[in-house]
C-alpha cells in the first residue's frame, strides 16, 4: 500500500469537484429556463436533460467518443483551442461528466426554482431589483437547499462514474485513471488488497455524502426552508 | 395631478378585463368590486407583472404599448401584496435595507423603522412575525423605494379585525403624509369608506363608476353591484366631546350624532357610514324609542330600488342621507320631495378621517 495507490482517489475528487462547480454554473440558466418557460419545446429539452439517467453509460460514452474525435466539430474546436485531444484526457473526462451528471444538477435546481414561484421575484421587482439582481439576491439564496442537493448529488454521481470514463478516457494514471477504473483493474489483476481499500474508501465517502444530503434536507424541512 | 392612462384588454379564464380610461390619481383611490371582477389583474397590469395587455401610461411616461414595455423594476412603483411577501432569508432590517439600497436612500432606514414602530422587530426573522407586524414591514419597505405610486392589493384581507385596526393608521398616515398616490384594491366597503377619497368600481372586467367615495357609496344604482353590501351614506363629522354618560358626540351640519365608540379627542375629524337600511323614517318626531340618533331632514328624492323597496334621499342640513324603506311605507307616510321628516339611525359605522 503506497501513496501512489491513492492517486486515483485524488484524481476522482478533482474530477468530481471540477464537474460540480462547472455544472452548478452552467446548469442554473437551464434549470431556471425549464422552471419558468411555457415554451412548447420545453418537454423535449427536459427529456434530453434526463437522458443520462436511463441511457447505458456505454451509449453516452460511444457518442461522446465520436464527438471528441478531432474530425468532429467539438473535437476539432478543442484541438484548435488547446492543441490536444479530448479523448483520453482529463479535460475530456470533465466534458463527458458534464453530460453524464447534468440531470443531477438540473433536476434539483429546477424543482427549487419551481417551488419558489413568482411571488418573491415580483416582490423583488416591486422594490426595484432587476432580473439578475433579483436572481442573485433573492432567488438563489432562497434556493440554497436546491443548490446543496444539486451539488451533493452531482459530486456523488461523478465519483461513481465508470462506463463513460472507460469509453472516452481509458486508463491513464494521473490523467484518466479514476477510482472506479482503478478498482476494476485491481480486481482483474487479483490485487484484492488495493481493491478492498479503494472500494471501502468509495463506499465510506459515498455514504458520508448521502448522509450529509439527508441531514441537510431533514434540517431544512424542520426549519421550513424551501 | 398625476394620471394613469389605460387602454387594455386581458383575457381571463371566464371574462375579459377591458378598460379604456384615464384615471386621475390623488390620495388613496380604491379599486372596488366583488371578487373576480378583475381588480387584482388591473393592478398587476399597472405594476408590469402582466405582459401585452395594451397601453399603459403614467402621466406622459408610456409604460407599455405595442412596442415598448418598461419592466416592473424600472417603473418606480411599490406594490404591497395581500401576503406581505417579505424576503424570508433576510431579517426585518435586511428587508428594509434591500429596498432602500436600490432607491439610493439607505440613510432613511432608521427613520422608517421608528415611524412604523419596528425597532423591537428589526433583528427578527420574517417568519416569526405576526400577520400585522409583517404587513407593517411590507408598508415600510414599499415606502423606502421612494415610489411614485403605491399599489396595494387587499393588504388587510389576510388579517383579523384587531390586526386591521392596527394597520389602518399606518395606511392613513402614508396617504396623508407621503403624498404618494395609492391605488388600493378592496372588496370591503367599510375599508373603502374609511380610507379612500375616490373610488373606481369594477364589475365583470369593466369600470362601472368613478368618483368621490361619498358619491359612489351612496349611489343606489352602483352600490348594489358592489359586492353584496348595501348602499348607504358617508357623513363627515367632528368629535365635539364626551357626554356625562360616556357617549361620544359628533357634530355635522345636520345635527349631532351620538355613539358608544370613542374616536379620538375633541376636534378630530371622522367619517361615519350609515347603511340605507339602518335608517328609519317618521313624519312626526318619534317618542319612546331607544334609538339615540333622530335627525330632522327633508326628502329630496325617491327612487325605486327592487320590487317593493324605495330609496329615499334626504337632505339633512346640507348633508345627504339615504334611507331604504318599502314603497308601501313611503306611500303610507306620504313621502315626496320637499316633505319634512325625521331620520332614525339604528346604527352607524365609524371611519376615522
Amino acid at each position: 500500500m503506497t501513496l501512489a495507490d491513492l492517486a486515483p482517489l485524488w484524481l476522482t475528487l478533482k474530477l468530481a469537484a471540477t464537474v460540480t462547480a462547472l455544472l452548478l454554473v452552467l446548469g442554473t440558466p437551464l434549470a431556471w429556463w425549464l422552471a419558468r418557460t411555457r415554451s412548447r419545446i420545453a418537454p423535449a429539452v427536459e427529456a434530453v436533460t434526463a437522458l443520462p439517467l436511463v441511457l447505458p453509460p456505454t451509449v453516452l460514452g460511444f457518442y461522446l467518443l465520436l464527438a471528441f474525435n478531432p474530425t468532429a466539430p467539438l473535437g476539432g474546436f478543442w484541438m484548435s483551442l488547446t492543441g490536444g485531444t479530448l479523448t483520453f484526457s482529463f479535460a475530456g473526462l470533465v466534458v463527458a461528466s458534464l453530460f453524464y451528471s447534468l440531470p443531477f444538477t438540473v433536476q434539483p435546481l429546477q424543482a427549487a426554482f419551481t417551488s419558489l414561484g413568482r411571488a418573491p421575484l415580483e416582490a423583488a421587482a416591486s422594490v426595484g431589483a432587476g432580473p439578475l439582481d433579483a436572481f442573485l439576491t433573492v432567488a438563489a439564496p432562497l434556493s440554497m437547499r436546491g443548490y446543496l442537493t444539486a451539488a451533493i448529488l452531482t459530486f456523488a454521481h461523478t465519483l461513481g462514474e465508470f462506463g463513460v470514463v472507460l469509453m472516452v478516457g481509458g486508463n491513464i494514471p494521473g490523467e484518466t485513471r479514476v477510482i472506479s477504473i482503478a478498482i476494476y483493474e485491481e480486481v482483474e489483476t487479483l490485487d484484492y488488497t488495493t481493491a478492498h481499500l479503494l472500494s471501502g474508501l468509495l463506499l465510506g465517502l459515498s455514504f458520508a455524502i448521502l448522509l450529509a444530503l439527508y441531514t441537510v434536507n431533514g434540517r431544512g424541512r424542520m426549519r421550513g426552508l424551501g | 395631478m398625476t394620471t394613469i392612462d389605460l387602454d387594455i384588454a386581458v383575457q381571463l379564464s371566464d371574462f375579459k378585463l377591458e378598460i379604456d380610461r384615464r384615471i386621475p390619481l390623488s390620495g388613496l383611490t380604491a379599486l372596488f368590486g366583488p371578487s373576480g371582477a378583475g381588480k387584482s389583474t388591473l393592478l398587476r397590469v399597472i405594476a408590469g407583472f402582466e405582459h401585452g395587455a395594451g397601453r399603459v401610461a403614467f402621466g406622459d411616461e408610456v409604460w407599455e404599448d405595442g412596442r415598448r414595455f418598461v419592466p416592473p423594476h424600472r417603473r418606480r412603483i411599490a406594490t404591497v401584496f395581500q401576503d406581505p411577501r417579505l424576503f424570508r432569508h433576510l431579517d426585518v432590517r435586511g428587508n428594509l435595507a434591500y429596498a432602500a439600497r436600490r432607491a439610493g436612500q439607505v440613510q432613511a432606514v432608521p427613520a422608517m423603522i421608528d415611524r412604523f414602530g419596528l425597532s423591537p422587530l428589526s433583528g427578527r426573522r420574517t417568519d416569526t412575525l405576526s400577520g400585522g407586524e409583517a404587513q407593517r414591514v411590507a408598508l415600510a419597505r414599499a415606502l423606502l423605494t421612494a415610489p411614485r405610486l403605491i399599489l396595494m392589493d387587499e393588504p388587510l384581507s389576510a388579517l383579523d379585525h384587531a390586526r386591521r385596526l392596527e394597520i389602518f393608521p399606518y395606511i392613513e398616515e402614508l396617504r396623508d403624509e407621503a403624498k404618494v398616490p395609492i391605488l388600493y384594491v378592496s372588496h370591503v366597503q367599510s375599508e373603502v369608506a374609511r380610507l379612500a377619497g375616490h373610488m373606481l368600481t369594477l364589475a365583470g372586467g369593466r369600470i362601472t363608476g368613478f368618483g368621490p367615495t361619498t358619491d359612489i357609496l351612496g349611489d343606489p344604482v352602483l352600490a348594489p353591484g358592489l359586492g353584496g353590501e348595501e348602499p348607504g351614506s358617508l357623513i363627515a363629522a367632528t368629535v365635539s366631546g364626551i357626554t356625562e354618560d360616556g357617549l361620544c358626540a359628533l357634530d355635522f351640519p345636520g345635527g349631532t350624532i351620538l355613539t358608544t365608540q370613542r374616536l379620538g379627542a375633541a376636534g378630530a375629524r371622522v367619517r361615519l357610514f350609515v347603511r340605507a337600511r339602518d335608517v328609519l323614517l317618521s313624519r312626526e318626531r318619534p317618542e319612546g324609542l331607544s334609538a339615540l340618533n333622530i335627525l330632522p331632514a327633508v326628502v329630496s328624492s325617491i327612487t325605486d330600488a327592487g320590487p317593493a323597496s324605495a330609496d329615499v334621499a334626504l337632505d339633512c342640513g346640507g348633508t345627504g342621507l339615504r334611507a331604504r324603506i318599502t314603497r308601501r311605507s313611503a306611500a303610507a307616510l306620504g313621502l315626496e320631495p320637499g316633505v319634512p321628516c325625521h331620520a332614525i339611525l339604528k346604527s352607524v359605522a365609524l371611519a376615522r378621517d
